[in-house]
């Protein structure tokens, strides 16, 4: 590891803080998100109880969905597809975040120990970084970013949906309503605070002066850009809690508390 | 208050060396590098270390203490324990010379790789008007001191000796993406493409972006955020995006 000219320091490194600490628990987060929402996106089932979709399934792009009177139905595969509809959307905003500046940060900390800490060596002999393949194809965050405000998008016509009661009625809310309109919310703080984005929005000029609306813009996903690791970890949280709410509905847990 | 600390200092050179105690008096109000000099003055006359300004802005006395990369001068007594023992050592990723001391000329090396400000041909000395929202993305940069922390903390070179030839580490990177967001480096005109060179050149693609150059900066510059994510991005533009590609050949311009 070491050139033969450096300080002879025997320990591999000599912090004395719980370094491990950080990457275990992001680990630990992401593990257990990713165990909940495979499980989720396999089991086919308990993902529709009116008028909420959990955001896994939405849009639903196979014929084989639950019917959503006005709902994301858009059966674009068609027939052929037998498995969970789930996994045909979720690609989307799974690879906006596993590309994802931040998440890179996350998971090459906590899952590769690539490094595990600040000073802290690596366990291994090699390093590449994301100058080759596989690693190399994070470069193509900022299509996932384009996909992801798709997937925004279709959230936020869900959370419009989602002001009608279980009969189709307008005019209505429910808690759901509210963990909805939370979800989406987070949800777009957190896509346009992507490091994408604001290279998109005027990150890339080297004129700002004489784009002052871009200029303008840039400011402000700069301000949601400082808080874009705290923004995936709410937007994770709060797209798993959201469908836990609708999954616990569809098995009869208990009623949507009603507001109006 | 004064209480007596216990410390381990490194000593030696590149022909071997290891950690020695010390048991030394510390004042209220003293930082790390007040009691090294302690050392000198009692123990250990012939102690090196490199220090000039002790006030954070020379960036000369970057050392290790409780294995993080910090400034000597910077570290305030006060955020140990009494009871603690103080760990300094010279910075890892460079040969050391002697004791603290390290030869840091592996950066000088990789400044000199980066090509210069290119002055517009159209305007004389004298001539330069930029408006402030098109450089203070590059000052931020230039409040750096040159500790070359964030070039020790980086693992790609720190536990990776062979890639230094291949990486100019975060602060010559950032060096790149200062002056690619120079409103009048005429760099393209030069035939020098800095988004290109960043990564075929300078090794942009081994950073992954974990963020330690930011979080031992001293100076507080967002590295990671504002200089090398950015120049992803615009190496992106050159070289991943066929959309951007084409926009730009349909409209004949660059940025």
């Amino acid at each position: 590891m070491h050139g033969t000219l450096r300080a002879a320091i025997p320990e591999r490194h000599l912090r004395t803080d719980r370094w491990w600490l950080p990457p275990a628990a992001t680990a630990a987060g992401l593990l257990a998100f990713v165990v909940y929402s495979t499980w989720r996106a396999f089991s086919n089932a308990d993902y529709y109880d009116a008028p909420y979709v959990s955001p896994f399934y939405s849009p639903c792009l196979a014929e084989n969905c639950e019917p959503m009177r006005d709902g994301p139905n858009w059966a674009l595969v068609g027939t052929w597809w037998g498995l969970s509809p789930a996994i045909l959307i979720l690609i989307l905003p799974l690879g906006f975040r596993l590309t994802c500046y931040y998440y890179r940060k996350a998971y090459y900390r906590g899952f590769w120990a690539s490094p595990p800490a600040c000073a802290v060596p690596e366990p291994r002999q090699k390093y590449t970084g994301e100058t080759r393949f596989p690693l190399i194809m994070q470069n193509i965050h900022r299509y996932f970013f384009y996909a992801a405000m798709l997937v925004a998008s279709i959230l936020t016509y869900d959370t419009v949906l989602a002001f009608r009661d279980e009969h189709y009625e307008w005019g209505h809310m429910g808690l759901g309503t509210v963990v909805f309109l939370a979800n989406a919310v987070l949800l777009w703080m957190y896509t346009l605070s992507c490091h994408s984005c604001r290279h998109i929005v005027g990150g890339r000029l080297k004129h700002f002066s004489k784009h002052p609306v871009r200029y303008k813009l840039w400011g402000w996903v700069g301000k949601l850009n400082a808080r874009h690791a705290k923004l995936a970890w709410y937007s994770l949280i709060s797209v798993a809690l959201a469908d836990l709410y609708v999954y616990l509905l569809a098995i009869g847990a208990f009623d949507d508390p009603t507001i109006f | 208050m004064s209480y007596q600390a216990h410390f381990k200092v490194w000593r030696g050179d590149a022909e071997g060396g290891g950690l020695r105690d010390f048991t030394v008096e510390v004042n209220e109000g003293e930082v790390v590098l007040d009691i090294i000099h302690r050392l000198q003055a009692t123990q250990a006359p012939d102690l090196a270390v490199r220090w000039n300004c002790k006030a954070g802005k020379c960036g000369s006395c970057s050392a290790e203490i409780n294995g993080r990369p910090r400034l000597l001068c910077m570290t305030r007594m006060s955020v140990f324990e009494e009871s603690e023992t103080i760990t300094v050592t010279p910075m890892r990723a460079f040969p050391v010379m002697r004791d603290l001391v390290t030869d840091v000329s592996f950066n000088y090396a990789k400044a000199r790789e980066i090509p210069a400000f290119v002055p517009p041909a159209e305007l004389g000395p004298g001539e330069y008007r930029m408006a402030q929202q098109d450089v203070e993305r590059s000052q931020e940069f230039r409040k750096c001191i040159e500790c070359f922390l964030c070039q020790d903390t980086c693992h790609v070179v720190r536990d990776f000796e062979e890639n230094k030839a291949a990486f100019a580490g975060p602060r010559f990177l950032m060096r790149v993406a200062e002056l690619d967001m120079h409103p009048l480096d005429a760099a393209d005109e030069a035939g020098i493409d800095r988004k290109r060179t960043a990564q075929e050149e300078h090794g942009l693609g081994y950073c992954n972006i974990t963020k330690c150059c930011t979080e031992v900066c001293p100076e507080g510059i967002r590295i990671t955020d504002n200089a090398l994510i950015p120049l992803k991005e615009r190496a992106v533009d050159r070289k991943y995006d066929p959309l951007v590609w084409l926009g730009n050949k349909i409209r004949r311009r660059g940025q």
